[in-house]
């Protein structure tokens, strides 16, 4: 009965967990899901994102990140900071205004939201009467003008959000004076743009959506000058020095106009159609900035010849003559300038674009001649090609973290030397404690290698697997070589390709010896890839071996896909990891589990058919398995056979659905009354609920059997240096768990490095534990005489690790998706279970070995399990006793693709995807913390109550 | 030929002491033979391990009649006799209302040649409205074949009826387990697996939790139809379908975790083959802590109870007659007033 009088009500182990475990969500890496806004504060040198779940980001220097959300999950529409302030204010969809502020709190800034506001009308009034279009923020920091759909334009102080109804600028007031003709065609316009005069604070300038442009006089309350557009306004931009400005229009037209005491209704200086003279699309925003050489820059969103590129998306930047229109691989939702924002200063000489698309954030250099992009230390488009697989390696050597750095420098040659231009606050966080990688395998054979020490997430080194194989993608097939007299001159910026050449080549695997720099990397087709890091580009060939895992089955046909087609003869490889081997997977299906020993030199894969050990020593296969139930039709046809079932049973739906709409016709069309009719229907909607009580949500309860599909399928393999025979010796081993709950073990047999070379490896079966329960075993561990996890291969070696205790008796760990059990080693014999499953009702999804240290004291640490669940949630459970030490929710248990991305690091850190460009970061450890701490200094109140305009000019879209 | 001898009643020893001292004091040192006893409903019942033995003697009033049949020549049908003469009416009106003309005497072969697939356990601890079922799946061929589903259920709370989300028996599959044994029905309310509540538990982690469990499942149910209920305390009807906490040590309410705990180790022995060697069941380790000790100590406890003979209940055996009877006296020196402690099932 001690069992369950459950452990815990020890006061010292609590005490003691307390110090040890701690869950909290600390940062999110990546690319934000649905970007919906865009600002800037030239002042904060801060960048602040909203997305369309409500959701506002802000980043400065790399370090400095913060972030809010709202509660009413609204898309944000338009984010403006407050001049000269550590405040801005966001536009939901809902009309409502935000207003956030960047508080200092026990050493670092936080940010809040402060007040929300919606603009109410008179009563009765249509609800486009408030329905805002345009935000103004003014530079005395006293006010807001809210332009509107009705064309009326509101004002209301900071912070309080209190409307001055006094102050309000009617379109009837502005109308008064409006030429009598042109007025007549136009009246109820929506405001489109409101600009601040650079120099003169008391002048605004009013675009309304259908042309109408005025300057109002906000001390008179008048209109002071009219400029008469025929063209439908777009956006606005004031000439630095508030003598010109320039208007975008949605023919694809930019105009600009002289403002001068002379003049109050002047014409037109100049109106251009860049991309004329065919039909073209709208420019829906421009800069206009000065340079000291005279030749200004003019920078526009859009504008495009409508027929031929009215599907890019574009911005174009001239300077003088030169012209580039920077296509980008997504929607734009919005680009602001970087430019001096020294209120003295007598030029704009913008420095940099910063563009968010919609799948990634690009930045240009507009100094540099070429106009390069630079490379942004954060914000990563982690799904350039869609995420397949993840791997962490903590506490990199720092000789491979050097190569790897320079292998990835090599590649990144193209972009700007600049330093990062948003550089707003300081980070205040302590330095990483270890250097640790991220690695993720894409759909399109490219493994990233992030920089996941710190908070900011660095793409350092991208290795592509492609090279190997012969694809029906033209590698000469560049899009970017576009001749000097090609109109428009497009250049293709950012990197978001989501289209893989061929699914093949997706990454399924990765395994990085962090001491040997060998990889091991598996795909969908069956590709197992061995490589080294070499700092210099080399040519070689690839050595090919296959492994037919059906080796002794007969009969059999494989229906999958076939295996990928490879290069003969040497390949040209960059410098980096370089594949000096391809082990091809017979039938080629998913690799669907890797290990690689480095310090014996084999690598392990397995498949849905089997498994099979590689010697990439001597390039040689060592042996292979095949764990295949005859049974097992579905395994052996391979994914097609599958998705045919699928299309049947899309199809039989959609049959019943026509039959159904069809009976309910017949019925409808029978019946010659109306009573008839209704009866009918009734009868028929009867029916229909009916056939839906039928057919409830139903779960088979029946316990799993050996001829259940898939139980082939090889889940986990582990190299073990343990006490297989008997106890007197230990020997090499291989392990391998499937789904249908067998563990294979394999005595192996490494021949001394002296003789690596001479003597083949011998691997021989020694063991094969069925587990009744049948579950899919998803980890195989073996614990020393000290009850402590076996080191990783080289790291004793390395002194980075206490060799393992040979002398005791080791124990192996098998974890299932539904139980964890001990067994004792080499005499199989079981010691301890834990039932999740029976106990919990769930499963178990990943499991990793965490070291967990003591928060209070140095020297104490302990290894424990980290699991995640089917229903998301993380349990820490101790070793050797599997105690359940404690639970946190952190994944929504509908959220699959989060749970199936969760990777766990050796320290008790780990990341699961939230969307499919961005990484949630969490700790579990009170020791290991990686989260943004930063400061951001309020900006002294300058005596001079003209602040420079915001560089970030509102879109008003 | 009749014999008449005594035994003590606070020690009666165990089963094969008694066998031995049988067939001494028959002189048939050689012959298989089957004992049975007549408890105190005068049903003819088996002797044939420690528990019915020891269940047999507590029944002693204080005579308890013992008849002998050599095993060649026994006739099975004769246990359980006087239960269906006597109980027809209430068993045969509630299982097979529609089955009223007698069928022909199946010939049943001995209780230990069954294996149990299916038991109602802890009669006495649970509201009469819930049944508690175990189904036996190792070694039976049979699927389970029952689905479940979500629906929701009325619940009296303080603040009145209200309607909580529950788990339900959707559907059962003709021939399986589920339907043979009778005990669980479609739209019986699924309370407990294996003694942890489901209420609060999504249809998938239910799911999970019934097959992880599925070689040794206990649900506890409440019957969409109530009127098949347990009755307690009342000794109307025929102990043959006595409930199994009759011949468990103690009825406590512990009875589930110990259940557990047993089912744990008895229900699911992992297999290992070594060296491509013949498959064998995994060992336990021996205990290296305190805590292990006292661990295995409950499961051994326990596995013996289990492998004893308990009465479930598909055992509805026919009559016939006996042949060889015996009496003898039972010395009680306490003179404990005999008591059932179980309750008493109408099928």
């Amino acid at each position: 009965m001690r069992r369950f009088l459950r452990p815990g009500h020890d006061p010292v182990r609590e005490r003691l967990k307390r110090d040890l475990f701690q869950f909290n969500k600390t940062v999110e890496h990546g690319f934000p899901h649905q970007p919906s806004a865009l600002g800037y504060s030239p002042f904060l040198h801060l960048m602040a994102i909203g997305t369309r779940s409500g959701a506002i980001k802000l980043y400065g220097a790399p370090g400095v990140e913060f972030m809010g959300l709202h509660e009413e999950n609204n898309t944000v529409m338009q984010i403006h900071f407050i001049p000269g302030q550590c405040q801005l204010v966001t536009l939901l969809d809902d009309n409502s205004l935000h207003l956030w502020s960047l508080k200092q709190h026990s050493g670092a800034s936080e940010l809040r939201e402060e007040h929300r506001f919606t603009l109410k009308g008179p009563p009765g009034s249509p609800p486009s009467a408030t329905q805002i279009t345009a935000v103004l923020p003014h530079s005395s920091r006293e006010v807001l003008y809210l332009g509107t759909e009705s064309g009326n334009i509101f004002v209301v102080e900071l912070p309080s959000f209190r409307v001055l109804e006094d102050r309000t600028i009617t379109s009837e007031a502005v109308l008064q004076r409006v030429p009598e003709d042109y007025c007549n065609r136009r009246s109820c316009e929506l405001v489109e743009a409101l600009r601040e005069h650079p120099k003169n604070p008391d002048q605004i300038l009013i675009g309304y959506s259908r042309g109408l442009i005025v300057l109002w006089d906000l001390q008179n309350n008048k209109v002071t000058h009219h400029f008469l557009s025929s063209q439908q306004l777009e956006n606005l931009y004031w000439q630095r020095d508030g003598s010109k400005f320039i208007s975008c229009h949605y023919d694809g037209s930019y105009t600009q106009w002289p403002v001068s005491s002379e003049n109050r209704q002047p014409e037109p200086l100049e109106n251009r159609v860049p991309y004329g003279p065919f039909p073209c699309k709208a420019i829906s925003k421009i800069y206009w900035q000065t340079t000291k050489n005279g030749l200004p820059y003019i920078i526009f969103q859009g504008g495009m010849p409508r027929a031929s590129y009215g599907d890019r998306h574009s911005i174009s930047v001239v300077h003088g003559s030169q012209q580039t229109a920077f296509d980008f691989t997504s929607r734009v939702i919005d680009f602001f300038i970087i430019f001096s924002s020294e209120p003295t200063a007598e030029f704009d000489d913008p420095s940099a674009m910063v563009v968010l698309a919609e799948e990634e954030l690009v930045v240009i250099d507009l100094k540099s001649a070429g106009w390069p992009a630079v490379h942004p230390p954060y914000l990563a488009s982690l799904h350039c090609s869609a995420i397949t697989c993840s791997h962490h390696v903590s506490n990199i050597p720092l000789k491979l973290w050097e190569r790897i750095i320079s292998a990835g420098s090599k590649q990144n040659v193209h972009y700007s030397n600049m330093p990062w231009p948003i550089d707003g606050g300081t980070s205040i966080a302590p330095d990483p404690p270890q250097r640790d990688l991220l690695l993720t395998g894409h759909e399109d054979g490219t493994v990233r290698f992030w920089d996941a020490s710190g908070v900011c997430l660095h793409l350092l080194y991208k290795l592509s697997t492609v090279r190997v194989f012969l694809t029906d993608a033209d590698p000469n097939d560049n899009m970017n070589t576009l001749g000097e007299d090609e109109w428009p001159p497009l250049r293709k910026v950012g990197t978001f390709d989501p289209y893989s050449d061929d699914p093949r080549l997706g990454i399924q695997k990765i395994y990085l010896c962090k001491y040997s720099g060998y990889l091991a990397v598996a795909g969908t087709a069956g590709q197992v890839l061995v490589m080294e890091l070499n700092d210099e580009d080399a040519e070689h060939v690839v050595d090919h071996a296959e492994a037919d895992l059906l080796q002794d089955q007969e009969g059999y046909r494989w229906k999958g896909h076939e295996k990928l087609k490879t290069r003969d003869g040497p390949v040209r490889f960059e410098a980096g990891f370089q594949p000096f081997v391809l082990v091809q997977c017979q039938p080629p299906a998913v690799v669907t589990s890797l290990a690689l020993h480095s310090e014996w030199k084999l690598v392990a894969f397995g498949t849905s058919h089997g498994f099979g050990l590689f010697d990439h020593q001597q390039k040689r296969l060592v042996f292979v398995k095949c764990t295949l139930h005859p049974s097992d039709q579905l395994a052996l046809e391979g994914p097609l056979s599958r998705v045919k079932s699928l299309k049947k049973s899309l199809r039989q739906s959609f049959r019943r659905i026509r039959r159904s709409r069809v009976s309910s016709r017949k019925r409808r069309g029978g019946g010659g009354n109306a009573s008839e009719v209704q009866e009918a229907n009734a009868k028929f909607d009867q029916d229909t609920l009916q056939e839906m009580e039928l057919a409830p949500v139903q779960r088979k309860i029946e316990a799993r059997s050996a001829e259940d599909s898939f139980t082939g399928f090889v889940r986990t393999l582990y190299f073990a240096d343990t006490f297989l025979r008997d106890s007197s010796r230990h020997c090499p081993s291989l392990w391998a768990g499937t789904n249908g709950g067998t563990v294979y073990a394999f005595c192996l047999r490494v021949p001394p490095a002296e003789r690596r070379m001479d003597e083949p490896v011998r691997a021989e079966q020694a063991k094969e534990i069925q587990l009744m329960h049948r579950a899919p075993v998803v980890g195989i561990l073996v614990l020393d005489g000290r009850s402590t996890p076996l080191p990783e291969p080289l790291e004793v070696a390395h002194d980075l690790s206490k060799s393992p205790d040979m002398q005791g008796s080791h124990q192996l760990l098998v974890v299932s998706e539904e139980q964890f059990k001990v067994f004792t080693l080499p005499k199989v014999s079981s010691k301890l279970k834990l039932k999740l499953t029976a106990l919990e009702g769930c499963r178990v999804r990943k499991v990793t070995v965490a070291n967990f240290g003591s928060c209070k004291t140095d020297d104490y640490s302990e290894n424990d399990l980290a699991v995640l669940t089917n229903l998301g949630d993380i349990q820490i459970i101790s070793l050797p006793f599997l105690k359940l030490q404690i639970r946190y929710p952190c994944i929504r248990k509908e959220d699959v693709s989060g749970i199936a991305s969760c990777v766990f690091t050796k320290y008790g850190q780990g990341f699961y995807l939230i969307s499919p460009s961005e990484f949630e970061r969490f700790s579990l450890s009170t020791k290991w913390l990686v989260e943004p701490r930063c400061v951001v200094d309020t900006p002294e109140v300058s005596s001079n109550n003209h602040v420079h305009r915001s560089g970030m000019e509102n879109a008003a879209r | 030929e009749f014999r008449r001898f005594s035994l003590e009643r606070s020690k009666p020893g165990k089963f094969e002491e008694f066998y031995g001292l049988l067939q001494h004091v028959h002189k048939i040192p050689n012959v298989d033979v089957l004992v049975g006893y007549t408890d105190i409903h005068g049903d003819l019942l088996p002797i044939n391990n420690d528990d019915n033995y020891h269940k047999a003697v507590s029944t002693a009033n204080p005579l308890l009649r013992i008849f002998i049949q050599r095993k060649e020549d026994a006739d099975y049908s004769a246990f359980g006799t006087d239960t269906m003469t006597r109980k027809k009416n209430v068993l045969s009106n509630v299982l097979r209302p529609d089955n009223h003309k007698k069928k022909p005497h199946i010939v049943i072969s001995m209780p230990q040649d069954f294996r149990p697939v299916s038991s109602i356990i802890d009669v006495d601890i649970l509201p009469e409205t819930h049944r508690r079922v175990r189904l036996y799946k190792y070694g039976t061929d049979k699927p389970l074949g029952f689905y479940i589903r979500d629906g929701s259920s009325v619940r009296v709370t303080p603040h009145g009826l209200e309607k909580v989300p529950g788990i339900f028996i959707s559907r059962l599959v003709p021939g399986g387990l589920a339907q043979s044994t009778g005990l669980l029905a479609v739209n019986d309310e699924v309370l407990e697996v294996n003694g942890i509540e489901v209420s609060g538990k999504s249809l998938d982690q239910v799911t999970d939790m019934m097959i992880a469990n599925s070689r040794n499942l206990i649900i506890t149910v409440r019957p969409a139809n109530q009127r098949n209920n347990v009755v307690r305390n009342s000794r109307t009807s025929g102990s043959s379908g006595q409930s199994t906490e009759s011949s468990l040590p103690s009825s406590t309410p512990n009875i589930l975790a110990n259940f557990l705990q047993g089912e744990e180790e008895s229900d699911e022995e992992d297999i290992i083959i070594e060296d491509s060697g013949e498959p064998q069941q995994i060992p336990k380790a021996a205990p290296t802590s305190e805590s292990l000790e006292s661990l295995t100590q409950i499961e051994l406890l326990h596995e013996s109870t289990q492998n004893g003979f308990l009465p479930s209940s598909e055992m509805n055996l026919n009559h016939s007659a006996g042949s060889i009877s015996m009496e003898y006296e039972v010395q009680d020196p306490h003179h404990k007033s005999l008591e059932e402690d179980g309750t008493i099932i109408t099928l």
